[in-house]
């Protein structure tokens, strides 16, 4: 079985010059997208991925990372809307290049599809109750 | 069965009103018909919640001891200036005002995080605000410095004054040009990438009396979660306009300005917001009550976003300009359907105003009347209208001698 997750990296300082992501195409054979990339200097480096391949090689994939010492968490858990903040005005969804937000029709609420979010950043500023945000 | 008001609040007091919202209205009127509607419906709730920058609030602190006068001195609430030309603790705060030290758009487009909407909408929330003002001193107000937290349970007279609200009507922003532009409408995609629009449609208040037939001065309304006065016309009220055959404007119209004690009022409905390269501002929740006193009054509440139009103004050259022209004329039923056709493109639509919000104050205020909490008032005096001749005009420039 095939899965494809998008997962945001955090590597500790000492392993921001070590080729990691490398293996995870040699080894396990994963198939890898970068969303968004930061090395700082002097600070730790941020990979946002969308990672995918064999269930199992997947997992083992995941495994080996946690074992190098970075840190892993689902995108998911980071680009957030406040829901008390949120008014469902709607500016957001022309600005959002990947349509994580739809309007129903029925109720005329804003939903927010976080899968669908390529965590670009795009609607942080544009909203105008600044409702969304990132945690990376 | 022409109805007055105070029969109407006679029949609230006693639990018997029907009050319908201006979106449940449309069906009742289609099934039962107009008359029939108007003898059973005696009040018809409307609702809008969006951004709204003549939006300000005045407070009196109460003295400090030794005394200081604000008036002619200089006074920030959390870095933002209020306005201090009034007498010794009277203060005023502009939903658009802006820390001296904020960059604004010196990097463009500027971010615009906290400002005068923000101070309000926190000082609703009863959140502490950092107060700091410098005056000059006189015999009777010595004292020179001040530097204390403030909180509106403490304060004496706070009110919020809007200055223009709930605008009857709105211009429909797009941008011709080849790079993104950043407005007070949202951000408009280059090459009529996107349309924003900001009214309620077939809930707001002002087109659902297109003629101001029941809506004038001292009408007590919902605002920011508490109740409100219309209290004059709002600024730029200009109802002479093309309106459709039923007479709904087809352009900005008519606006209010409201006033009304903002220790009643809730940070839900009144929202600090920042638009991006453009500057801050504050999101205003207003619901209005309609009574139904004729069958006329019941048929304009029955208006639906297919029946309302509006222009769609070029945000790139037209508006900044002051040029008159305009890219189309599109219906609210077109707009909020998602995608408009204009020029031959098919553009996604945005709103800058929430309708679910909208639909909740018009539910809101149609149960406080259902419960008898809410009494309707009669208008003291009529808002213009088209009548009037009244004719905006834009400022002549003259240069001093």
């Amino acid at each position: 079985m095939n899965v494809s997750k998008r997962i945001v990296l955090h590597f500790p300082k000492r392993m921001v010059d070590r080729p990691i992501v490398s293996r995870l195409v040699k080894d396990y054979d994963l198939d890898f997208n970068i969303l968004k990339a930061l090395v700082t200097p002097e600070e730790e480096g941020l990979l946002v991925l969308e990672l995918s391949g064999e269930q199992q090689e997947y997992d083992k994939g995941i495994r080996y990372l946690t074992k190098t010492g970075v840190k892993i968490q689902s995108l998911s858990q980071d680009v957030l809307r406040n829901e008390e903040r949120c008014t469902h005005c709607g500016a957001c969804i022309a600005i959002c290049p990947s349509g994580a937000f739809e309007l129903d029709p029925v109720t005329r609420r804003v939903d927010f599809y976080n899968e669908k979010c390529v965590a670009c950043g795009l609607c942080i500023k544009a909203c105008p109750p600044r409702a969304m945000e990132v945690h990376f | 069965m022409a109805k007055t008001i105070e029969e109407i609040n006679e029949k609230i007091k006693q639990g018997k009103a029907v009050v319908v919202t201006a979106e449940e209205i449309i069906g009742i009127a289609r099934e039962k018909g107009t008359k029939k509607a108007a003898e059973e419906v005696d009040v018809v709730t409307t609702g809008t919640f969006g951004p709204m920058c003549s939006s300000g609030a005045y407070f009196n602190t109460g003295h400090t001891k030794p005394r200081l006068k604000f008036g002619g001195g200089r006074v920030t609430l959390n870095d933002v200036p209020a306005y201090a030309g009034l007498a010794a603790a009277d203060l005023f705060i502009g939903a658009a005002a802006l820390p001296d030290d904020d960059p604004r758009n010196k990097v463009h487009p500027g971010e615009f995080n906290y400002g005068g909407g923000h101070v309000i909408e926190e000082l609703v929330a009863g959140k502490d605000i950092r107060l700091e003002a410098t005056a000059y001193g006189t015999d009777c107000y010595p004292r020179k410095k001040l530097e204390t937290l403030i909180n509106i349970r403490d304060l004496n007279d706070t009110v919020l004054f809007n200055i223009r609200n709930a605008y009857q009507n709105y211009n429909i922003a797009a941008n011709t040009s080849d790079k993104t532009i950043y407005t007070y409408m949202g951000v408009l995609r280059a090459n009529l990438g996107n349309i924003n629009y900001a009214t309620a449609g077939q809930l707001s208040p002002l087109l659902n009396d297109p003629y101001y037939k029941t809506i004038g001065i001292g009408t007590r309304v919902f605002l920011g979660g508490g109740t409100g006065f219309v209290a004059w016309p709002g600024t730029q009220h200009n109802p002479d306009v093309p309106r459709t055959k039923k007479g709904v404007p087809t352009r900005g119209a008519a606006a209010l300005c409201l006033i009304g004690d903002l220790k009643q009022m809730s940070p839900r409905w009144l929202v600090g917001t920042s638009m991006l390269g453009y500057g801050c501002t504050l999101t205003v929740g207003i619901g209005v009550p309609i009574p139904i006193l004729s069958e006329e009054i019941l048929s304009y509440t029955t208006v639906t976003d297919a029946e309302i139009f509006g222009a769609v103004i070029d945000y790139s050259g037209d508006y900044p300009n002051l040029k008159e022209g305009i890219l189309g004329e599109v219906s609210y039923a077109e707009l909020k359907s998602g995608r408009v056709k204009l020029k031959g493109k098919e553009i996604p639509t945005a709103s800058l105003s929430s309708y679910p919000r909208a639909v909740e104050i018009a539910s809101t205020l149609k149960e406080w009347i259902v419960a008898g909490k809410f009494l309707l008032t009669e208008p003291v005096a009529p808002l213009p209208g088209v009548e009037a001749g009244i004719k905006l005009k834009p400022l002549k420039e003259r240069k001093p001698e």
